[in-house]
């Protein structure tokens, strides 16, 4: 398998306080990979790191093999990203937003087919902050792959959204990793990454507690469901 | 360029759609321009100069006052708490397009402002400038671009959405009423006087008012290079302190 995400030692500190701390790991190609941990774990510095938005204390992150940092457009241009609680601009409609981002790539998907395929046909008029969240979310996840990206990066796609809403941005997601699309992301919900994630990684005050495939993960604590299996591997008591 | 003309356009229409700049940009300098000419339009206003004559150059100003005090603050300021402008790093674009075509577009709700207090003017109220019209351009040009570096300024050292408001009040108003942009400069006793001279939007207009009526002031160089100053000054602490997020 070809790698497609590298990180090697990411650390990186805020006023004294290590945030991410010597973090390893990588993703191969066609791969769904979840970074999971509490609120605050490290996830989204882990995330800025990677994508070269912030610069790590030491430790390494490079995508195709490149550091983003210094090869900004080659990488962002097969590289979609979708940011923790990204807002859009005011009074902004759906299809102004698709063809603004579209302006921002030299390849891109026509952005009807996503919609269409986000089951978001019909939506191009309306105005982005009057859709619901799960539409919304939806739309992010489109948005993020109008340069039809190899990899995409999905921050906490789905915090806030009802069990429905969820499920539906889900079965999109699906559809796009049979698709071969390289897919990182984080969450706290330990029932989406058992749905979605061919592997995850644990990561506790910025350290990795484990890593490896849902299977493995769950067989190497004394639980029987990932989300015990989580609780446990991150010190917390498990109620029964 | 091309792609960057569409982002533009989007940002264009966003901006007009949301109403607050045609109401402070267009409409009241417009209407303002109305009313003055009504009341005290052929009046002497000072030495050889009617009111009509005096408030062309300072209405024509009001548009800048708000893309510059109000537009440029406060939309970026609001994209960085969206994080639209950390967003154009995760893209092959420079995040400096966002902020390019967010200033083009205030310059565009500047120019509106500018052509339709002008055109109101010529056309029905009889206006006819003395001095010469591509001075006056290149006159309302320095002071934009002034302006604009002062809102750049206040949008890099704000860092929230809440101290851009405050601040935004705070420098919006004052220059809209005592720079002489809406109430005439030569209506102010000369303490207020005093007082207007401070502000830099003042200069920009004492500029375009001595440009458009043809005065040789005293100063007139003077004046631009302190708009000149100012731009460099601004744009160089904006470029040190600005933050993406």
């Amino acid at each position: 398998m070809d790698t497609c995400i590298e990180v090697k030692d990411l650390t990186k500190s805020f006023g004294g306080r290590v945030v991410v701390d010597g973090i390893t790991f990588r993703v191969e190609k066609g791969e769904v990979f979840g970074l999971l941990g509490h609120n605050g774990a490290g996830k989204s510095t882990t995330i800025d790191l990677l994508l070269g938005l912030k610069k790590p204390d030491c430790g390494t992150g490079t995508i195709f093999g490149l550091d983003p940092t210094t090869n900004r457009k080659k990488v962002f241009e097969r590289v979609g990203v979708q940011l923790q609680s990204s807002n859009y601009q005011n009074n902004i409609r759906v299809d102004e937003l698709c063809s603004e981002m579209s302006a921002l790539y030299e390849k891109t998907e026509d952005y009807h087919r996503l919609l269409q395929f986000f089951s978001l046909e019909g939506f191009e008029k309306s105005q982005v902050n009057k859709l619901s969240g799960g539409e919304r979310q939806r739309l992010s996840v489109a948005l993020a792959l109008i340069n039809k990206p190899e990899i995409v990066f999905l921050d906490e796609l789905t915090t806030g959204l009802d069990t429905a809403a969820r499920r539906e941005v889900w079965r999109h997601l699906k559809e796009l990793k049979k698709q071969g699309t390289t897919i990182f992301l984080t969450t706290h919900y330990m029932e989406e990454a058992e749905s979605l994630c061919d592997r995850i990684f644990l990561i506790k005050d910025g350290k990795k507690v484990t890593e490896g495939t849902v299977k493995n993960v769950i067989e190497d604590s004394p639980y029987d469901n990932l989300e015990d299996a989580y609780l446990w591997y991150m010190g917390e008591e498990v109620a029964r | 360029m091309k792609r960057f003309l569409k982002l533009y356009l989007i940002e264009q229409k966003l901006a007009l759609r949301s109403g607050d700049m045609l109401l402070f940009g267009v409409a009241m300098p417009v209407g303002i321009m109305i009313l003055i000419s009504l009341i005290a339009g052929s009046k002497q206003a000072g030495e050889g100069f009617t009111y009509l004559e005096s408030s062309f150059a300072s209405l024509i100003a009001v548009g800048i006052c708000a893309a510059a005090f109000m537009g440029i603050p406060l939309t970026i300021a609001d994209y960085r708490d969206k994080k639209i402008l950390k967003h154009f790093f995760t893209t092959p674009c420079s995040p400096l397009w966002i902020l390019g075509s967010d200033m083009l577009c205030a310059g565009g709700t500047a120019l509106l402002s500018a052509m339709s207090v002008a055109l109101v003017s010529v056309l029905f109220l009889g206006y006819e400038m003395q001095g010469n019209v591509l001075a006056f351009v290149g006159s309302w040009l320095l002071t934009l671009v002034s302006m604009f570096s002062i809102g750049l300024l206040m949008a890099s050292l704000c860092r929230t959405v809440k101290s851009v408001n405050t601040v935004t009040t705070l420098v919006y108003f004052p220059m809209l009423f005592l720079s002489g942009a809406t109430v005439p400069y030569e209506l102010f006793p000369d303490g207020l006087q005093k007082v207007a001279n401070v502000l830099p939007l003042t200069q920009g207009i004492k500029l375009m008012k001595a440009v458009s009526m043809g005065i040789e002031l005293e100063g007139v160089w003077k004046i631009a290079a302190l708009l000149v100053g100012i731009t460099l000054i601004c744009t160089l602490v904006s470029v040190k302190t600005f933050r993406w997020e």
